[in-house]
């Protein structure tokens, strides 16, 4: 996984709450293998209609906002299924960062396992990175995951991060790799669950 | 010892294997349900040239995008190879399939429950964010994504941070023909999609009690709309007498032993919770929803909300809400025609809810097309036994096999784009049951009414008629 430090680039802004994940990525979509990238899934229903048009003037689209890295969104975003689908359109499609008051929290897992950063806002400071990046579209966004803060224009904004998460983000980490080095306590803990409660190895049935 | 401990903080500590000094805890799973659809959990393990660590405590059943009709044929070649990808894993890596030829087939949270996988005590996961179901019996029960399937199915084990703990406390008892899917909508209406977020959920109280295990299931499934973390109910005589006999749970000698084990899983009496909220069963209606989000729900005597009247910040969600759903504020909620209605999926396919909707729909034709999918084969079966299958046929509606079906929409069962649809599922997110469908969330009593009369209807009309409104 790539390390995540710093970002600066243009933000979108998705003025809604509750952005689900069916909404990110719409389940049709997701039996397909994702070789060939998952990022024209992103928020495909609200993108496209239903002849497959481009909705005209959808954010993603504006010309203003090309090479866009940043979703600033409101209240919950990602909640809803467990679909890792949905962190993938966003990284396929080059989001690196949302910006939100608050995730899913099986989104936020998700998103963070996959290098996207799920930076946290007051709702004050969510509404006012909104208003911010609708009106000048082209000023880039700086996250800085290092210093916990973003800045737009010549505001200066602090965001939060489960500490465990922004390390894991600042370095690459991969869980099975750090887990497998347990190896030895995880078999022993095994071992004494299957003593202490044999019934959690289903020994006969249909 | 810690002190006195929630039932949440018990199931916590007896699966700690050891805690990082950062505060993350690697955790023990007992119980990794997987699925058609954690395909991509699969390849991260064939990438390492790696293999499930137990395959004896992993199980699959095939539900997310199989056919409801018409089988075995799979029609769509896509979905067939997803189907049979499933069953060269399970042969590859020896688990447990409840396939697509199985009789015991079905969703994967009616499976585990019916099928005596799903005991108390038990860390239960699966990529599936519906998992908190099987926290009704008392299970510490939470969907994961794709990357964590994998982990799992490599170490069975997975990294945590503890979550909060709520408790949400039910007094009194529900009234006629107000049942878990009112309860669960109502308090996801009172606390927030996000309300139970970063939170274990624990359900107590009079109310709560005298719900059947298909009842805790249903309210514990619907915990995650609220965004709970998972959601548990302390096991009780109806926990263990739901369990006693099941195919896979422990027999003889070894379930009397755990049994006395499960009795312990309750919360010490002076047990303190993160956040406590008391609701009164008396209070809750025949619910359902109106918008895009499970939070959008009101009793069904109740008018479309008004952009205007509530919070600002939220007036714009609202109106956007009321647009996708062609509705006008302030019409009454019990005008809204329905073109189709749904019964089943994991939150409501169980054989009490299908005895439910069969009970308004004797007698009586539905005046819109219906689709009723049992959550398993086990529940057709029984279903069919009692002869539910010829009241929902006489009726006019569809006896189809089981799967996630048009809760979700994977594998072609959908809901026309502009069509609205009664259904007793658990997500109304625009599109949720194919390209600009309109869901309504509802009990199955209620879809059944709605099914008769052609609009969202208070089945209390139909089964009462003579009631003080």
């Amino acid at each position: 996984m790539q390390p995540f430090t710093r970002l600066e680039a243009r933000a979108c802004p998705l003025g809604l709450a509750n952005v689900d994940t069916d909404q990110l990525i719409p389940a049709r979509f997701m039996s397909r293998p994702r070789t060939a990238g998952y990022g024209t899934f992103l928020l495909h229903d609200l993108r496209f209609g239903p002849d497959g048009a481009p909705v005209p003037g959808f954010v993603l689209d504006d010309p203003r906002r090309a090479g866009a890295r940043i979703l600033v969104a409101r209240r919950n975003f990602g909640t809803g299924s467990s679909r890792e689908a949905a962190v993938y359109a966003l990284v396929d499609y080059g989001i690196a960062c949302v910006i939100a008051p608050s995730f899913g929290d099986i989104f936020a897992s998700n998103a963070v396992k996959n290098g996207l950063l799920p930076a946290t806002v007051t709702e004050d400071d969510a509404e006012s990175l909104l208003a911010a990046i609708e009106a000048e579209p082209e000023t880039p966004v700086c996250v800085d995951l290092t210093a916990q803060t973003i800045a737009a224009g010549d505001r200066a904004i602090a965001f939060a991060i489960d500490p465990v998460r922004r390390l894991q983000l600042l370095n690459g980490w991969d869980d099975i790799d750090l887990t497998l080095r347990h190896a030895a306590e995880i078999a022993a803990f095994a071992r004494t669950r299957r003593t202490e409660a044999p019934w959690i190895v289903p020994g006969h049935g249909g | 010892m810690t002190g006195a401990r929630t039932l949440f903080d018990k199931l916590w500590d007896a699966h700690v294997i050891l805690t990082r000094e950062d505060g993350e805890s690697l955790l023990w799973v007992d119980r990794h349900f997987v699925h058609e659809g954690s395909h991509h959990a699969f390849r991260t393990l064939d990438q390492r040239a790696a293999t499930v660590a137990e395959p004896a405590l992993t199980f699959g059943v095939a539900d997310h995008y199989v056919p409801t009709r018409g089988r075995p044929v799979i029609a769509d070649p896509e979905i067939a190879g997803m189907v049979a990808r499933l069953s060269d894993n399970a042969a590859r890596h020896g688990f447990r399939l409840f396939g697509l030829d199985d009789p015991s087939q079905g969703i994967v949270h009616v499976v585990g429950p019916e099928q005596g996988l799903t005991l108390p005590g038990l860390l239960i996961v699966c990529g599936d964010s519906h998992t908190s179901t099987h926290g009704a019996f008392g299970a510490y029960a939470f969907g994961i994504g794709a990357s964590e399937v994998a982990h799992v199915l490599m170490t069975q084990t997975l990294w945590q941070r503890k979550p909060k703990r709520m408790r949400i406390t039910v007094d009194g008892h529900l009234g006629a023909h107000v049942g878990a899917k009112d309860l669960a909508l109502h308090v996801i209406a009172a606390i927030g999609a996000d309300g139970a977020r970063g939170h274990a959920v624990e359900y107590q109280g009079a109310a709560i009690r005298a719900l059947s295990m298909e009842g805790r299931l249903t309210l514990c499934n619907m915990s995650i709309e609220a965004g709970a973390r998972c959601a548990m109910v302390a096991p009780d005589e109806t926990t263990f007498a739901y369990l006693r006999g099941r195919p896979f749970a422990p027999a003889g000698a070894l379930f009397d032993r755990a049994v006395a084990a499960w009795r312990g899983l309750a919360g010490d009496p002076d047990a303190v919770f993160d956040r406590d909220i008391r609701l009164d069963a008396a209070a809750v209606a025949p619910t359902v929803t109106w918008g895009t989000s499970p939070e959008e729900a009101l009793p069904v005597t109740a008018t479309a909300p008004s952009p205007e009247a509530g919070d600002p910040a939220r007036a714009a969600t609202v109106a956007a809400a009321l647009d996708y759903m062609g509705l006008t504020p302030g019409m009454r909620l019990d005008a809204i025609a329905v073109d189709r209605v749904f019964i089943g999926s994991c939150t409501n396919g169980r054989l009490d809810d299908l005895r439910a909707a069969a009970a308004v729909l004797k007698g009586r034709r539905a005046v819109v097309p219906g689709l009723v999918a049992p959550g398993s084969l086990a529940v057709k079966r029984a279903a069919e036994a009692e002869g539910l299958d010829r009241i929902f046929i006489e009726a006019g509606l569809t006896w189809a096999d089981p799967g996630c079906s048009m809760c979700v929409g994977m594998n072609g069962d959908i809901v026309p784009a502009g069509e609205r649809c009664a259904s007793t599922t658990n997500r109304n997110f625009r599109g949720r049951q194919g390209p600009g469908s309109r869901t309504h969330l509802m009990s199955p009593a209620m879809v059944a009414a709605a099914a008769v009369t052609g609009r969202l209807t208070d089945v209390r009309d139909l089964t009462e008629p003579d009631r003080e409104a």
